[in-house]
């Protein structure tokens, strides 16, 4: 392999903490196999920063297989980079060329400061999940068979699709207007769409979207983007149907 | 309940209702314009109505500026609201690869809109209100004009070039808006009815045919008029 790897400069945002000013600084790679995925790439620079006593890049990263949704990189303009259906971590090399230069960047919004580099915090995600982003179920040992209560295969599909969302926070990074719609549309639709979830239905989607707009993310446009580059293609309806719930728990409960 | 339209989607919502009522005023616009081309004499006794009518003069023509002023203040809210929740923009963002020019430059597209209003109102809205309210001559007539003013004046106003380039210019603005707007508006109402194959249709053909309708109209008077 060796000799025949892509030869390649990285435009890569340092920053030291939240507290300091951050900048792009260029790095060159050589020798990178097709076949590497991203994050590979990406230890490869790593080890060679270290050989040479310099900062190593600091970027989330943990399942590497697609479903953790840690990997946030903003690659050439594009949330997981020019690759579809993915996370950083399953983006290929194959994706450029040799001799291309590529521009790595954290997730941008108020509401995901960057804490060292690449690395941001997505705690906002959680918060707005400890909102409403569950059932409550008595688990005492006397909890009804989930299956005992009919569920429409339609209905079921859907909500199993808005559940695939794995938080990672793409659709916000991707929105020109930081909008974490898509995110928190797939969480109250997920429980919206099932019998168990309907019941909190109406305080869940007033306390989540309260929390969201608490956080500072944006107002959705209805731009797409975020479906479009949401590695687990959560689609747009999502957002229909917590508008939906918001109306309805506000003007019909 | 003013919970709810504090909210973001409370606002997504108001904004779309705003634009639904606004899509129906510009049709209804559309459908009077067109008269002066085929019927000069309707065109007059139509404008004559819209001109004097009270219900229309008092009860629809303040709702409508309502609506506009709504429309414009928050939709600038919504912008600035949203570049505080972007905070530091990108080095390299390439939108062309996931969403279309016209949804990311609504606000662009408005403002050239909102600087055409002021242009339509200077040209026709002062002068009328001049006319009915300040001189309160509310004949429709005019010295030297036989029949109704309306067409008249009309024809008038499109003599000039400059005039005519702005307004066309204006409403190819004007169409980029609406080729978002009208399928987003639904999208915000919570309905994913926008996002299906009928409405796109429908929303297409509204977007073109309406600005390119009033883009003709223009034209038609400027090069049929003769002093």
């Amino acid at each position: 392999m060796s000799g025949k790897g892509m030869n390649l400069t990285l435009k890569i945002w340092r920053q030291n903490s939240s507290e300091k000013k951050g900048r792009m600084v260029d790095y060159k790679v050589s020798d990178i196999s097709e076949h590497m995925s991203f994050l590979e790439m990406m230890d490869v620079l790593n080890e060679q920063l270290i050989a040479t006593g310099e900062e190593p890049v600091a970027f989330d990263h943990d399942c590497r297989e697609g479903i953790c949704g840690m990997c946030s990189m903003y690659i050439n303009g594009e949330a997981h980079g020019p690759d579809r259906g993915i996370t950083t971590c399953q983006l290929h090399m194959r994706m450029f060329n040799d001799g291309d230069t590529i521009t790595i960047e954290p997730w941008r919004a108020s509401a995901f400061p960057v804490i060292k580099d690449l690395v941001v915090d997505r705690t906002s995600f959680e918060r707005i999940q400890q909102a409403g982003g569950f059932i409550a179920v008595n688990t005492s040992g006397n909890t009804q068979d989930a299956n005992a209560i009919p569920i429409s295969k339609h209905a079921a599909d859907e909500a199993m699709d808005a559940a695939t969302c794995i938080g990672c926070g793409a659709c916000v990074a991707t929105c020109k207007n930081s909008s974490a719609m898509l995110f928190v549309g797939a969480k109250i639709s997920q429980y919206a769409l099932l019998p168990q979830g309907q019941v909190e239905a109406p305080d869940r989607v007033k306390n989540m979207v309260a929390q969201m707009d608490l956080e500072g993310f944006g107002n959705c446009t209805n731009t797409g983007a975020c479906e479009i580059e949401c590695p687990k293609g959560i689609s747009l309806d999502n957002i229909a149907r917590m508008n939906r719930e918001l109306i309805k728990s506000n003007f019909i409960k | 309940m003013s919970g709810f339209f504090n909210s973001s989607i409370g606002r997504k919502i108001a904004m779309a209702l705003s634009a639904f009522f606004l899509m129906f005023f510009l049709l209804q616009h559309f459908a009077i314009n067109i008269l002066s081309v085929f019927n000069p004499d309707l065109f007059n006794e139509v404008s004559h109505f819209m001109g004097t009518n009270p219900m229309v003069q008092f009860a629809l023509q303040p709702v409508l500026i309502f609506g506009v002023v709504f429309h414009f203040v928050m939709g600038f809210i919504l912008e600035l609201r949203n570049k505080k929740a972007v905070g530091v923009k990108y080095y390299k963002n390439n939108g062309a690869a996931n969403s279309s020019w016209m949804s990311r430059n609504m606000i662009y597209s408005g403002v050239v809109i909102l600087a055409f209003i002021v242009l339509h109102f200077i040209d026709f809205w002062f002068p009328e209100i001049n006319t009915k309210f300040i001189k309160g001559d509310w004949s429709g007539m005019h010295e030297g004009i036989e029949g109704y003013r309306y067409f008249h004046e009309l024809q008038v106003k499109f003599v000039s070039p400059i005039r005519v380039a702005a307004y066309v210019l204006a409403f190819v603005f004007l169409g980029l808006h609406l080729l978002h707007g009208f399928t987003s508006a639904f999208q915000s109402m919570g309905s994913t009815a926008g996002r299906k194959k009928t409405l796109q249709a429908i929303g297409k053909t509204y977007s073109v045919v309406v600005p390119l309708g009033f883009i003709l109209i223009a034209l038609y008077h400027h090069f049929t008029y003769h002093h």
